[in-house]
């Protein structure tokens, strides 16, 4: 085991749960080398998730971790930043947990422009509770509650997260691993409402009931789709259809929640008036 | 060198299949194993690509 996962992981709970070749044990390892790079204080870094697959991370993970209710990370992580500002506040999320049942408190936060890094564990399916669709499982993609195929149109993570008013937004995948882990170090390091989404794979509830093979095949069928913002660039439109962009896809620097909001306390404890 | 914590692989194939240079395979057990160390060029990609955090690469 490298010194890494020694240092960021709760040893003693490992071998985690997750199935052979799932792809959220990749995105954990990229955190723990961001985590890494940044140098972070793990008392002074909270990770915070809400249920899911991916959720199951921050028990496995040494810092101040916090496993919250179906959804909810955000409102957690939201109270505690607001709480403890000079924390380093990270909340790991699934498809489903983000966009389906926590998806109003994720355009909130991200209007908000809160200063927290959400990574978001994409693998098109609920796997925990046995293969159900998610709002990302693709149009004709099979699961339990759509055997026939899926009818509805996924959602785009960056642009609903762009639309909303996140400030950070960029997208990864298991595959481009080192890239992912640089992703999330940039997506903490900046000031503002970062969302990383990270494409994983379901190699046992999505891909067995749509026949994409095993893990390593899922990985693949990711890289073939996987086309970086920068090569995008120079490429017509026909080319890309079918691909979706990787790298950092939106920056933008604008006042921050928790800041705007130490104002506030400022002028109303020293005595000032309100402007 | 690559050295493989057996306790921790699920035998997913993924650091065997992704190997540049061929170095990793499954043994019986369906656990990653090293079949020629020679080869390796400790490059690092199946400590970055394990799920499973059960291979470290030493320089």
């Amino acid at each position: 085991m490298n010194e890494i996962i020694k240092k960021y992981f709760r040893n003693n709970k490992l071998p985690h749960i997750w199935c052979p070749g799932c792809g959220n044990g990749i995105v954990l390892g990229a955190l723990a080398r961001a985590v890494d790079k940044l140098g972070l204080d793990q008392n002074k870094t909270a990770v915070i998730s809400g249920i899911g697959c991916s959720s199951r991370s921050t028990g496995y993970l040494d810092f101040d971790t916090i496993h919250t209710a179906h959804g909810r990370a955000l409102t957690f992580a939201t109270g505690l930043k607001l709480a403890r500002p000079e924390l380093n506040v990270i909340v790991i999320t699934g498809d489903g947990d983000c966009t389906a049942i926590g998806g109003n408190h994720f355009i909130h936060a991200a209007r908000r422009n809160i200063d927290i890094t959400t990574v978001i564990f994409n693998n098109n399916i609920y796997g925990m509770t046995g293969g159900q669709y998610s709002p990302l499982t693709p149009t004709k993609g099979k699961s339990t509650t759509s055997p026939y195929g899926h009818i509805e149109k996924p959602f785009d993570i960056p642009e609903l997260a762009i639309a909303a008013g996140a400030t950070y937004v960029a997208r990864g995948t298991t595959y481009h691993t080192m890239e992912l882990s640089k992703l999330i170090a940039n997506a903490i390091e900046h000031k503002g409402f970062s969302v990383v989404e990270a494409l994983s794979s379901c190699p046992i509830s999505f891909g067995r009931q749509n026949k994409l093979g095993n893990a390593p095949s899922m990985m693949k069928l990711l890289k073939e789709k996987a086309i970086s913002i920068k090569a995008a660039e120079k490429l017509p439109p026909e080319k890309l259809a079918g691909k979706y962009l990787i790298g950092e896809l939106f920056r933008k620097q604008l006042p921050e929640y928790t800041e705007e909001y130490q104002k506030i306390i400022n002028n109303l404890t020293e005595g000032g008036q309100m402007q | 060198m690559v050295v493989i914590n057996e306790k921790l692989c699920k035998g997913c194939l993924i650091c065997v299949e992704f190997c540049p240079k061929n170095v990793l395979s499954l043994n019986k057990l369906q656990k990653a194993t090293v079949k020629n160390s020679e080869n390796c060029i400790s490059c690092g990609l199946c400590e970055l690509r394990c799920p499973d955090y059960a291979i470290t690469v030493r320089k």
